[in-house]
């Protein structure tokens, strides 16, 4: 799950992990309220979204007064910023964070990520602030530094210490920049958390270190233990068929195509996208109805593959092994009757009682395409919704 | 012969008083498994479908002298479960549970470390060898007694490899899935030095997906050290960056764990990796017949 910077600094800030001081906002005059409170010389105007390269599509600006407070506020919100992150249909800024801007000195990077080949976080830090870790990682990888921390111990002190060397913290800010470091592993490990990223983290011109951004995304699997870090979820930010599917704990993942898919099991449903786009067809959906499914639970993922404008064509395709195939079948029946489908609709069933389950379909008297395996079922949706 | 598991496993089920637990212990039963014990704290004394209850693993292990324990305890306590049966000294934890927090098994896999138990999963499908002994809920009846190998990271995914090379005529010596966690236990490299070992294994299918590096690093120890054919298939060839295809581990991040480089890395270690999913099976076929192999895989 991911939240708004704002959230991530006020999370940071009871943590005792140093940002700047700053409020949100939701109207231009709430805007310019919170820069009075700051009543600092400069104050920065922020787009809210949950995507990165905000400033380079005009989502951050510096103001010197509350004229210009309210000018650039008035200017972002509303807006819908294209980033590389957003996609081409962009995402409209609703919450501004109003921060009061500081001395910048120097620039890098801090990150706590999950290492997979050695089951562990890491801290990665590097000199080269304010660029995308990966751009450094492949450019200059050398200027990248890493400290895996054992989950016993935590992050140490002396691992910090070695980090912040490595990134050449000046000396006057070295101990403050171990603190953020030591109290940045705490917010992760506390919260849950699934990535950590500052960038950029900056020294200022009295030796301060802070995060001036800050991207923190949360493991969906713990929000059961962290109650308040789940009520920041921003719905908005979300694809709305994504939301409803996550009510009835179906895995969907809207993509561009016009094949609708419904399919247990998610390597399935992601080979199932492959077979589809190996015969020249384009997927609508990841869509995986996992093992438990029921009529009401196809009827629903028959919904939220409907409400896609685009879909021209479904292809089921299931995979029976706990999940018995008539069940499946009479779910189909009963969810294509209730919407009234009048689009192509292909079903591939396999395993469990994948005989009464098709016994089902050819007795409903519907117009179902069926087909024997997954590439014949492919290729016969792509035939269809030409 | 097989690996990890065979005739002779006895198995205890952790939470198996719990609904989805006792459907799965039921059809581990029909098919032949030795269930012996199931843990619910609080439960101890009773009896489940025949099945004695304990309160503590380490009590029904010392009551039924079990080796392997499977686990489908909901995923707040899934993480103690696997550290109960670590601490008795089982010889394999599969955990089926899914939607661990990651964190929790992070501290699990430090736990484990240097003790006598394996892990496989968690959020997977479990172990089975065929007509001796299946831990886990994957279909039963659509495996067939053989030599192929099947270690896969999905479930219905292994499923579907599982029924092309049946249906072919062409059985497996064990099929294991490791699970779709970015922290598991068990990983491909372990599964295929164990097949490798394993002289009743003559080849292996190993299915692999989208996010992290552990089919690179497997195609890399292949290329050294395998001398079996492996071939392999990659899910999520057109998913999208940035978004998790429902696995936890299933994620392009950074321009990292894209099908396509795994793709790249498996055939560079002499993989043969299949172009969908339907040809699996057929794939490893070919490479059975053109290593003179596959007169003995095939079931008569």
């Amino acid at each position: 799950m991911n939240i708004h910077e704002y959230q991530g600094k006020e999370i940071m800030r009871d943590f005792g992990v140093s940002v700047p001081n700053g409020h949100v906002a939701y109207t231009v005059d709430e805007a310019v309220e919170a820069a009075k409170k700051l009543g600092s010389d400069v104050t920065v105007v922020k787009a809210q979204i949950h995507a990165g390269g905000r400033g380079k599509a005009g989502g951050v600006k510096i103001a010197k007064n509350l004229d210009e407070v309210r000018t650039y506020a008035d200017e972002i919100l509303g807006k819908t910023l294209v980033t590389h992150q957003t996609g081409p249909e962009g995402k409209e800024v609703k919450r501004l964070l109003i921060e009061e801007g500081c001395d910048i000195k120097s620039e890098y990077y801090v990150g706590l990520v999950l290492d997979r080949a050695t089951s562990r976080v890491t801290m990665m830090a590097s000199e080269e602030g304010g660029t995308e870790i990966e751009e450094v990682a492949e450019k200059t990888p050398e200027k990248i530094f890493k400290e895996v921390i054992d989950p016993v111990t935590g992050l140490t002190p002396f691992q910090a210490r070695r980090l912040a060397f490595n990134i050449n913290i000046p000396k006057e800010s070295l101990g403050k920049a171990v603190k953020f470091m030591l109290g940045l592993y705490d917010v992760f490990v506390q919260k849950d958390c699934s990535v950590a990223e500052i960038n950029p983290l900056v020294t200022t011109g009295d030796g301060e270190v802070m995060a001036l951004d800050s991207k923190l995304n949360f493991d969906d699997n713990a929000l059961f233990r962290q109650k308040d870090i789940a009520e920041l979820r921003d719905l908005e930010e979300e694809d709305p068929k994504e939301v409803e599917a996550s009510k009835y704990d179906l895995s969907y993942i809207a993509l561009d195509g016009n094949i609708g898919c419904m399919v247990n099991g998610a390597g399935l449903a992601m080979a199932t996208m492959d077979t589809i786009k190996h015969y020249s067809g384009d997927p609508a959906n990841f869509l995986d109805v996992g093992g438990g499914a029921t009529t009401e639970k196809v009827t629903e993922a028959f919904k939220i593959i409907l409400s896609d404008e685009n879909v021209k064509g479904i292809f089921v395709n299931i995979f029976g092994g706990i999940m018995k195939c008539d069940v499946i079948a009479e779910g189909v029946v009963e969810a294509t009757k209730q919407i009234g489908l009048t689009l192509p609709l292909v079903v591939r069933l396999e395993g469990t009682n994948v005989d009464a389950g098709k016994k089902i379909l050819d007795e409903s008297g519907l117009n179902i395409t069926s087909a024997d395996s997954m590439a014949e079922g492919a290729q016969k949706i792509v035939e269809l919704v030409k | 012969m097989s690996v990890y598991i065979d005739k002779n496993t006895k198995v205890i089920v952790q939470g198996i008083t719990g609904s989805t637990a006792l459907f799965h212990t039921k059809q581990m039963v029909e098919y032949g498994t030795q269930i012996v014990g199931g843990v619910t704290p609080g439960k101890g004394g009773t009896e489940v479908e025949g099945i004695p209850v304990f309160n503590t693993v380490a009590e029904a292990v010392e009551k039924t002298g079990a080796n392997a324990s499977v686990i489908y305890v909901p995923a707040p306590f899934a993480a103690d479960a696997i550290m109960e049966a670590t601490d008795s000294e089982m010889d394999l934890a599969i955990c089926i549970t899914e939607h661990i927090p990651v964190l929790d098994m992070i501290k699990v896999k430090r736990y484990m470390e240097g003790k006598k138990t394996r892990l496989v999963g968690p959020n997977c499908p479990g172990v089975i060898t065929p007509d001796e002994c299946k831990i886990g809920i994957m279909p039963g009846y659509i495996h067939k007694k053989g030599h192929v190998g099947v270690v896969s990271r999905s479930g219905t995914l292994t499923y579907e490899a599982v029924h092309q090379l049946s249906e072919a005529g062409i059985g497996q010596s064990t099929a294991v899935g490791i699970g779709g966690d970015p922290v598991n236990g068990t990983d491909f490299i372990d599964v295929l030095k164990a097949f490798n070992e394993d002289p009743d294994t003559e080849a292996v299918i190993m299915i692999g997906e989208i996010g992290g590096t552990a089919e690179e690093e497997a195609a890399e120890w292949v290329k050294a050290n395998m001398n079996k054919p492996v071939v392999g298939f990659i899910g999520g060839r057109t998913a999208p960056p940035g978004k998790r295809m429902g696995h936890a581990g299933a994620i392009i991040s950074g321009g990292k764990g894209t099908a396509d480089e795994k793709i790249r890395v498996m055939n560079e270690c002499g993989i043969q990796v299949a172009e969908t999913p339907s040809v699996m099976g057929e794939t490893l076929i070919g490479v059975l017949k053109d290593q003179n192999l596959f007169d003995k895989c095939k079931t008569h």
